[in-house]
């Protein structure tokens, strides 16, 4: 496999508000004193009487995206997945959510990748949590060109919306010229018939990797990019269960509540398949170089191998 | 004050509090002692000074209002009937099954609401918000925004407090319903917000204080503060909780209970009779 150039889909936050910053007027984007790391200081650069830093409050930040959103203005919140769901979950629920206010929340350096900084930082609860609270949208691109598209989508799309971005330089494996974004639509990757990866985020990548070596090995495996975790594609994947009988989710998130979560819910009501979660087993995570890390915790193309293979033999 | 202009709005209260009372009761549930306190400032609110449109609530130019205590929604929601954004006899449906009127405010249901509150301390962010919104595109409308003493012992308050003066925000009026109550007991017992005066001077705020009951000491307030440049105010009101129905004034039991039959009906009588002496 031809190498790919690598860019964290943070990076891709900040350059795609400042893109399409010139194309809508009404986009705003804030910030808790994280400009620098979410990447939205680029934005900040280009339109300084656009961009709003609350300093470190996210509560407060979420009700000002809220009351910004009330006039009609699309607001950008960002900060860390941690502080973004975890600390201002209540005020996403009660002031975004409940009134279903057209508020994009950029959430970055979600899941274990944020390495050296440790589990106080490492948030793998964020889908959890978002996921929960109706009529949020929830979506968890892979790469850059994916991550992109969606925060284009996320401004056309009238509704809250949450969005995770990772730290780590991710390989960009789709095609800019090409590459179509719906939001709730899954993408197949590739075609396979003995079992289905379902994946998202940086996992994605990992699974093309881990289906070209499981092919090598004689398993057919299809790969599906799930970006949009909530609304789910429960079509690509129920197809999925039926042709290939077998799942495995992989994503850089608490098996409890995510991407696994979601596709399992999925299937037992319509069509019970095993489905095998590749993610954080209920742990928190430690300090640590973000590759590293990523081994450690099971969220690679070899434990994908792995777990495919197993699964594969007690069908 | 003009002294027609002051009978009136005393009536109007009055006829506020009896919505109130009608509300909460057919509900059998809900917050009395906070939403009687907070009946004359809303009244001048809405009746003396807001730029609102009844027949068309979304109006972009129209002020804004955020009922931070959003527990308090009986005196919003009389408030807003009397002013013709929905029928006054609706306010019988309050918490009901069905109806638009929820236990607290919300936004996307009942017209007039600006925003769904109810969960404390998170009002007064959304109202710096769009005071920031307003600002950020030079819009003209003004924010008014009301909190209960107790809930400035919230945290996001004064996240949102710090926000409000730096970002200048001089077309938000913060006021602080000060009736000395909260659920577990008086404020000063419970975890003593005091002195309010001194913490918002400190965040940079412009402070003003008013009697919550006298529409001369209301309108003083709020025209003082529509004065003040580069800087929010807050209108710390001295109120009396549960005002205008003897037996609830100053009783933390009714902060959130609603009263029985027997109860109603005092309270009713009470209400007609100062009514009537008004209008008298």
């Amino acid at each position: 496999m031809a190498e790919l150039v690598k860019k964290a889909t943070r990076e891709s936050y900040g350059e795609a508000l400042a893109e399409l910053g010139d194309k809508y007027e009404n986009l705003y984007v804030l910030d808790a004193d994280l400009a620098g790391a979410t990447k939205t200081g680029i934005f900040k650069k280009k339109f300084p009487d656009r961009h709003i830093d609350c300093g470190i409050a996210e509560a407060n930040m979420m009700g000002i995206a809220a009351g910004l959103a009330t006039t009609g203005k699309i607001p950008f919140a960002s900060s860390f997945a941690m502080f973004a769901a975890g600390r201002a979950f209540e005020i996403v629920r009660n002031s975004i959510g409940y009134p279903h206010l057209n508020v994009k929340i950029g959430a970055t350096h979600a899941g274990i990748s944020v390495g050296e900084d440790g589990a106080s930082h490492q948030c793998n609860e964020d889908i959890a949590l978002m996921r929960a609270i109706p009529g949020m949208t929830v979506i968890n691109p892979a790469d850059d060109v994916e991550a992109r598209a969606a925060i284009e989508a996320a401004i056309n799309y009238e509704g809250p919306v949450y969005m995770r971005f990772g730290r780590l330089a991710v390989p960009v494996f789709h095609d800019k010229d090409t590459f179509k974004f719906e939001i709730g639509k899954g993408e197949l990757l590739k075609d396979g018939k003995d079992v289905t990866i379902v994946a998202t985020g940086l996992m994605v990548y990992e699974a093309v990797k881990a289906a070209e070596t499981l092919e090598a090995e004689g398993i057919s495996a299809r790969v599906i990019n799930i970006a949009t975790i909530k609304p789910l594609d429960k079509e690509i994947i129920l197809k999925a269960a039926k042709e290939t009988g077998l799942i495995v989710t992989a994503e850089e998130h608490s098996v409890i509540g995510g991407l696994g979560s979601a596709v399992s819910d999925c299937v037992t009501e319509s069509c019970p398949v095993k489905v095998v979660k590749i993610g954080v087993q209920d742990v928190f995570g430690h300090s640590g170089p973000a590759a590293d890390l990523l081994k450690e915790f099971g969220l690679c193309a070899e434990n994908i191998v792995e777990t495919v293979k197993k699964a594969v033999s007690e069908k | 004050m003009d002294e027609l202009l002051k009978k009136q709005l005393e009536i109007t209260a009055c006829k506020v509090r009896m919505g109130i009372i009608e509300g909460v009761y057919n509900a059998k549930s809900g917050h009395p002692g906070g939403s009687l306190s907070i009946a004359d400032t809303l009244t001048y609110l809405y009746f003396a000074k807001m730029n609102v449109y009844p027949d068309n609530p979304k109006e972009k130019d129209r002020d804004r209002f955020v009922l931070s205590k959003g527990h308090t929604a009986p005196a919003l929601y009389s408030v807003l009937a009397h002013r013709g954004f929905f029928p006054v006899e609706e306010l019988k449906t309050l918490r009901h099954i069905g109806a638009r009127l929820q236990g607290h405010p919300d936004m996307k249901h009942i017209p007039g609401v600006d925003m769904s509150t109810g969960s404390l301390g998170q009002g007064i962010s959304a109202a710096c918000g769009m005071a920031l919104s307003a600002k950020l595109t030079s819009d003209t409308y003004h924010v008014y925004a009301i909190l209960g003493d107790g809930e400035i012992e919230e945290g996001q308050v004064w996240e949102a407090a710090m926000f409000a003066a730096h970002n200048k925000l001089d077309n938000l009026t913060a006021i602080v319903d000060n009736n000395g109550l909260q659920i577990d007991g008086k404020i000063s017992d419970v975890c003593s917000p005091y002195p309010i005066d001194e913490k918002f001077k400190a965040f940079g705020w412009h402070v003003i204080t008013m009697d919550a009951h006298d529409f001369d000491s209301i309108e003083k307030a709020f025209r003082e503060a529509e004065k003040v440049v580069n800087q929010p105010t807050v209108i710390i009101q001295t109120s009396t909780k549960g005002k205008g129905v003897s037996f609830m004034e100053n009783q933390v039991s009714w902060h959130g209970t609603a009263p029985n039959k027997e109860q109603y009906e005092q309270a009713m009588s009470e209400l007609s009779a100062h009514l009537k002496e008004l209008e008298g």
